[in-house]
């Protein structure tokens, strides 16, 4: 359906030339961000019984509509499979998509995309059942497997059976849920995705989680990334800046619980960085100066975000690694704000 | 002098705006030169788009490599073919489901509509009920219950049940023995062949002869004779070669003999027990439109029941049966299409993840588009010359 709204959007739609900036001018102009997440992966990004979204990828789009609006409840969320969500994002539908989605060189130029900054770094695992007795992703010849369609995940399978000289019959289903009661029910062998999701769906989905081992092979590179459309860079510049504050934030000890002593603070970084002096904002496409200030007061830093949802004040207690602030020996490093 | 007069006679043509028929062409010119346009119009701003957001357009994609794994394929596939050969795989897959589940759905729609004129009350009843209860229920439900049920009932394959000897069921499916390649085989095919053909003609002339002289002929009989036989005989012939591809677990699952998943199982029951529903009404309301004075027609010759219906109601009941059955047999190749839900590589399956992988969605929908109508138009063209045979022949 996603996909014929997306020819009758491209066949109707109208052909004015790409301006400076429709996405920021839209999101004003309807007094909210749309933000394309997960029909549900715990930890990342699912619906409480309530429906209320939370999770470490909707907190991206909570910041960002901090950033906007002052207020971070102003996000219109729309749940996309992976099937669904680069249609929908093309077509406009949505004004980013915050759900685990892979950088990828095909996805940013052929499908019409730009990626924010990585908000996650991850490597695809397998999840096997303990009394199959498998150690190693080496051992799974034969196997079958359970895998979402339309993934980099189901790409990177064949890769890694291909050049092991392995056998494996994939069951692939759209909708998450879906994949997940298949595998649990015993339908596969074993079930693949990035290894956070992986244990994500472990702690949040298996009815004894002590029953199924996550095996120690990374077949991939998993950069996690928020997504925007090519050509508006006024958008994506919001997106990756926003972002970035959070980052930089936790690199300068900036708290959701100090924020406003840190207002206070002489360090002219700071300073800049919380609008309390101004011109960030400015730079931005017009702004209200206190942008990052607003986002990590809804949010907290990059350090908090990541500690709720997934990490050790979380039930998923994923370890830092690779997702460490660069001077703690991991990856996240975010260009300076002035 | 006569043709002046004729010519005074005939009516002068009107000027051309005026004239009925002038006016017809220029309408019908008018309005396929706006469809034309809007197409045009379409597709050019189609383009347009498409260039002006950066995302990629036309076929070429299909000669790339695929690189993604199918579970299900007729036919040879592995991820280093091309998203063509992928494309290839789901529609076998497509044609093989719908093929199998329109025979099947005809039989059990006809079983169910029989039995819901039966004049035994508990089999008309329970034929009510299947019917009530089959339609009424959407198909994706009913899907999802029968692929649950495949897939949560069976035990894992180490605890696989054997009901017979190397045949296995587990929640991979059911493993089965089949024959291995032998030269006998295309013999054996040839045969059945000639014995389908011979049993066609002798039938043809069975009928002229009953036709002339009233005898009959056993056709039946000696047509199972034909078709089983033959091949029989070709199979000793060749020594009665036997060897079997046996599965037997290996690993994770079994190896060797053919298997049957539970996604196509789920898939091809829900679609078999979901149309034949319908199947069983059309059926029924066919035999009821036949008016039951040829019944008693038939009777007063002194015919069989059996007769009677084969003679006489069926027949006629056919030609109001057949024109809504095409519907349903374009209805259940189309509910094919809901294989998506339940992860069986079907068409569309695999044109979601081509589309998905390559970022190429208006290609990947005109072509779902292109061969589903294809099929549709297919079905409709046999079924139709079908119809025009069974058709009163007016004189």
């Amino acid at each position: 359906m996603r996909t014929l709204a997306l020819a009758l959007a491209l066949g109707f739609g109208a052909t004015a030339a790409a301006q400076a900036g429709p996405t920021l001018d839209k999101v004003k102009q309807a007094g909210n961000v749309v933000c394309g997440v997960q029909t549900g992966v715990p930890g990342f990004g699912q619906p409480d019984s309530q429906g209320k979204y939370s999770g470490f990828n909707v907190d991206i789009c909570r910041a960002i509509s901090a950033a906007l609006f002052g207020d971070p409840e102003k996000v219109k969320y729309v749940p996309l499979t992976a099937q669904q969500r680069f249609t929908a994002l093309q077509s406009g539908e949505v004004d980013l998509l915050s759900n685990n989605t892979t950088w990828t060189l095909q996805r940013d130029t052929e499908l019409g995309f730009d990626f924010a900054p990585v908000v996650f770094y991850d490597g695809q695992g397998f999840m096997v059942a303990k009394k199959l007795n498998v150690k190693s992703a080496k051992e799974l010849n034969g196997a079958t497997i359970c895998v979402q369609p339309g993934t980099t995940t189901e790409l990177n399978l064949a890769d890694y059976f291909r050049s092991n000289k392995m056998e494996y019959k994939p069951v692939v289903i759209e909708k998450v849920d879906e994949v997940i009661a298949a595998f649990f029910s015993g339908r596969c062998d074993s079930f693949t995705t990035d290894s956070s999701a992986l244990a994500a769906q472990r702690t949040g989905r298996a009815s004894n989680p002590d029953d199924y081992v996550i095996l120690p092979e990374r077949i991939s590179k998993e950069p996690l990334a928020p997504v925007v459309r090519h050509g508006d860079n006024q958008w994506r510049d919001i997106v990756t800046w926003v972002i970035y504050a959070v980052m930089d934030a936790e690199e300068k000890g900036i708290a959701q619980k100090n924020l406003d002593d840190m207002t206070k603070n002489d360090d002219p970084n700071i300073k800049r960085l919380l609008g309390v002096t101004p011109g960030m904002g400015k730079a931005l496409g017009g702004l209200d100066e206190k942008w990052a200030y607003n986002a990590i007061k809804a949010v907290g830093n990059y350090g908090e975000i990541f500690d709720k949802h997934l990490g050790l004040g979380s039930p998923l207690k994923l370890e830092r690694g690779y997702n460490n602030l660069w001077t703690k020996g991991g990856l996240i490093y975010a260009p300076p704000i002035r | 002098m006569a043709s002046e007069t004729a010519d005074a006679l005939r009516p002068k043509r009107p000027p051309p705006w005026n004239d009925p028929q002038v006016r017809g062409i220029a309408y019908q010119v008018l309005f396929v030169g706006a469809v034309v346009a809007l197409g045009a119009f379409l597709v050019h701003n189609t383009l347009q788009n498409l260039q002006r957001q950066n995302i990629a357009s036309g076929f070429g994609f299909l000669h790339r490599e695929a690189a993604f794994g199918i579970g299900e394929s007729l036919i040879d596939y592995s991820p280093a073919d091309t998203y063509f050969r992928a494309f290839l795989v789901g529609l076998t897959n497509t044609l093989y489901v719908a093929a199998i589940g329109i025979v099947l759905a005809t039989i059990l729609g006809t079983v169910i509509g029989l039995a819901r004129l039966s004049s035994n009350w508990l089999v008309s009843k329970l034929a009510q009920v299947y019917v009530e209860t089959f339609r009424n229920i959407p198909l994706a439900l009913q899907l999802f219950f029968w692929w649950g049920l495949l897939r949560g009932s069976a035990p894992a394959p180490r605890q696989a049940w054997q009901p017979l000897p190397d045949v296995f069921v587990s929640n991979r499916g059911i493993v089965f023995p089949v024959p291995l390649h032998d030269p006998a085989h295309p013999w054996m095919f040839l045969a059945l062949a000639i014995g389908v053909v011979a049993t066609w003609v002798l039938w043809q002339w069975a009928r002229r002869r009953q036709a002339h002289t009233g005898r009959q002929f056993p056709t039946g009989w000696a047509g199972l004779g034909l078709i089983v036989g033959l091949p029989l005989l070709a199979f000793l012939g060749f020594g009665a070669p036997l060897r079997m591809d046996v599965p037997a677990l290996k690993g994770f699952n079994f190896i060797g003999g053919t298997a049957l998943s539970p996604e196509f199982g789920a898939l091809l029951i829900g679609l078999v027990i979901y149309t034949a529903s319908f199947i069983a009404e059309i059926v029924r309301a066919g035999i009821l439109a036949v008016s039951w004075g040829q019944s008693e027609a038939a009777m007063a010759l002194g015919l069989t029941s059996g007769q009677r219906m084969r003679l006489v109601v069926l027949p006629q009941a056919l030609r109001v049966i057949i024109p809504p059955m095409t519907s349903q047999y374009l209805g259940l190749t189309k509910n094919s299409s809901l294989a998506v839900l339940i992860g069986f590589p079907d068409l569309v399956s695999v044109a979601n993840t081509t589309m998905n992988q390559t970022g190429q969605a208006i290609e990947g929908i005109a072509m779902i588009m292109g061969v589903y109508l294809a099929i549709s138009l297919t079905i409709s063209l046999f079924m139709n010359l079908y119809n025009r045979s069974v058709a009163l022949v007016e004189r």
